[in-house]
């Protein structure tokens, strides 16, 4: 028995030390075969190094919950409260998927209502968002002093950026750290939707040639390939299985849009201490690519939400 | 049997090892990385992993016309410095902080929308019997509107 017992013992913590090992190397990135960098490793070492050369670390970055709700600020486009996750849904989510998709998604309302200074709608999407956190373990993500520290500062707009930018680096660090990348996946998935579904809900036909929000809808196709690769690191699990298979049928919807841009040259401002990435580009989506491109984002957004 | 016996104990030694890496991973990226964002909005977005001498990373991400950025990577303090290198869709070279005495930081703003790729890679020391030294390296984001 007890032979039988330190076997099954040793089996499992090792299985548990390599999924740790793997994990913890990826932190957020994922390992992909070198390509033609090269890397210099020098003789003595080679042996040591060997291994650590077999891969390369790969981070797939989406646009943060934050950075899409200020995509949104920027373009000029209204505060539609109506758009929003109602907070009142917040007890409906009780599996993993939903509840990480939904701390995307309460993340990105929260960022966008930040922007616009709606006060209340603030804290309550903060604390619809700590529920989130809270229900998949991430310890610490938003605590008490988080929601005291919005509070008091709830019109400083400055003040409350940084604590949303800080509780979400706190949510996906949790996860990364702790061997959770696919969760940490669904997260920035469920955010980055939330943005792409409240810029399409906000474009009116009517408005629709010159929109500065329309060019940040389609800007959003440079990022589908980042969202697939992100995903397909956790391939195999069930519910991220489903998530490729909606990216995919956008993709679909994103290929129908061109875009095409010249080299680009680098130019440094002396006075701003600032380069200048030049470039031109053109685009090319029709009213009709866009209706169905808005259809499809909200029914997929819908599945996250229900 | 003996080497069953003590397999659970390594496994967890190194476990732990692992474990407390990825938090001082964290600690290192909060204390040394996000300050270097300076006045621009870190977007939240964490990417941090431990590397070896020589030993490379890449990211993929989209940055936008509207906004003006400023990427930070930082190397813990034992590592030999961290080269950075900001590549377009063709694989051009748009910076390189080994053209800036390998500075933490690069300011850039874009006239359109693109998908860069960042190539961080922790270079190797000159001393080379030395054991390699590996460390935390950080990549972060920070973001603000075009004035």
């Amino acid at each position: 028995m007890n032979k039988k017992y330190g076997i099954s013992s040793g089996i499992l913590i090792v299985f548990i030390l390599c999924a740790s090992l793997v994990s913890g190397c990826r932190s957020g990135g994922n390992k992909a075969p070198a390509d033609d960098l090269s890397v210099n490793v020098p003789q003595d070492n080679s042996a040591v190094i060997r291994d650590v050369k077999q891969a390369k670390k790969v981070f797939d970055a989406l646009p943060s919950p934050l950075e899409s709700a200020m995509l949104i600020k920027s373009a000029g486009a209204r505060f539609e409260q109506t758009l929003l996750n109602p907070v009142s849904d917040v007890n409906n989510y009780v599996t993993n998927k939903s509840m990480a998709l939904n701390l995307g998604i309460y993340t990105c309302d929260l960022s966008y209502a930040s922007l616009y200074d709606q006060t209340q709608l603030i804290i309550d999407y903060m604390n619809a968002a700590k529920k989130m956190a809270d229900g998949l373990g991430i310890l610490k993500a938003v605590d008490q002093a988080t929601i005291d520290e919005l509070e008091e500062n709830i019109n400083n707009r400055d003040v409350i950026m940084k604590i949303v930018s800080e509780t979400f680096m706190n949510s996906n660090s949790y996860l990364e750290d702790n061997g959770q990348p696919a969760i940490a996946a669904m997260v920035l998935v469920g955010g980055w939707f939330e943005g792409l579904y409240i810029s399409t809900q906000l474009v009116e036909m009517k408005d629709f040639n010159g929109n500065k929000l329309v060019g940040r809808i389609i800007d959003q196709k440079l990022s589908i390939d980042i969202l697939i690769n992100l995903l397909e690191q956790s391939k195999g699990n069930p519910a991220i299985d489903e998530l490729i298979d909606q990216v995919q049928h956008l993709k679909t919807v994103f290929d129908k849009i061109s875009i095409s841009t010249s080299r680009v040259q680098p130019e440094y401002d002396k006075e701003t201490n600032t380069t200048i990435l030049k470039s031109q580009v053109k685009t090319n989506m029709t009213p009709e690519v866009f209706k169905e491109l808005t259809a499809v984002v909200a029914d997929i957004r819908s599945s996250f939400v229900k | 049997m003996r080497i069953l016996r003590i397999t659970p104990i390594i496994a967890l030694f190194i476990l732990g090892i692992t474990v407390n890496a990825n938090a001082q991973c964290k600690a290192f990226a909060k204390k040394v990385c996000l300050p270097e964002l300076g006045s621009y909005t870190h977007d939240g977005n964490y990417h941090a992993a431990v590397l070896v001498e020589g030993e490379e990373a890449e990211l993929y991400k989209t940055f936008y016309s509207d906004m003006e950025y400023r990427v930070a990577v930082s190397g813990e303090e034992d590592l030999p410095k961290v080269e950075f290198k900001v590549l377009d869709a063709d694989k051009n070279v748009l910076y390189s902080n080994k053209d800036n005495d390998y500075s933490p930081t690069w300011d850039f703003k874009l006239e359109s929308s693109q998908q860069l790729k960042i190539v961080v890679k922790v270079l190797t020391s000159d001393q080379a019997e030395a054991t390699p030294e590996s460390g935390c390296v950080s990549i972060m984001f920070g973001f603000r509107m075009k004035k």
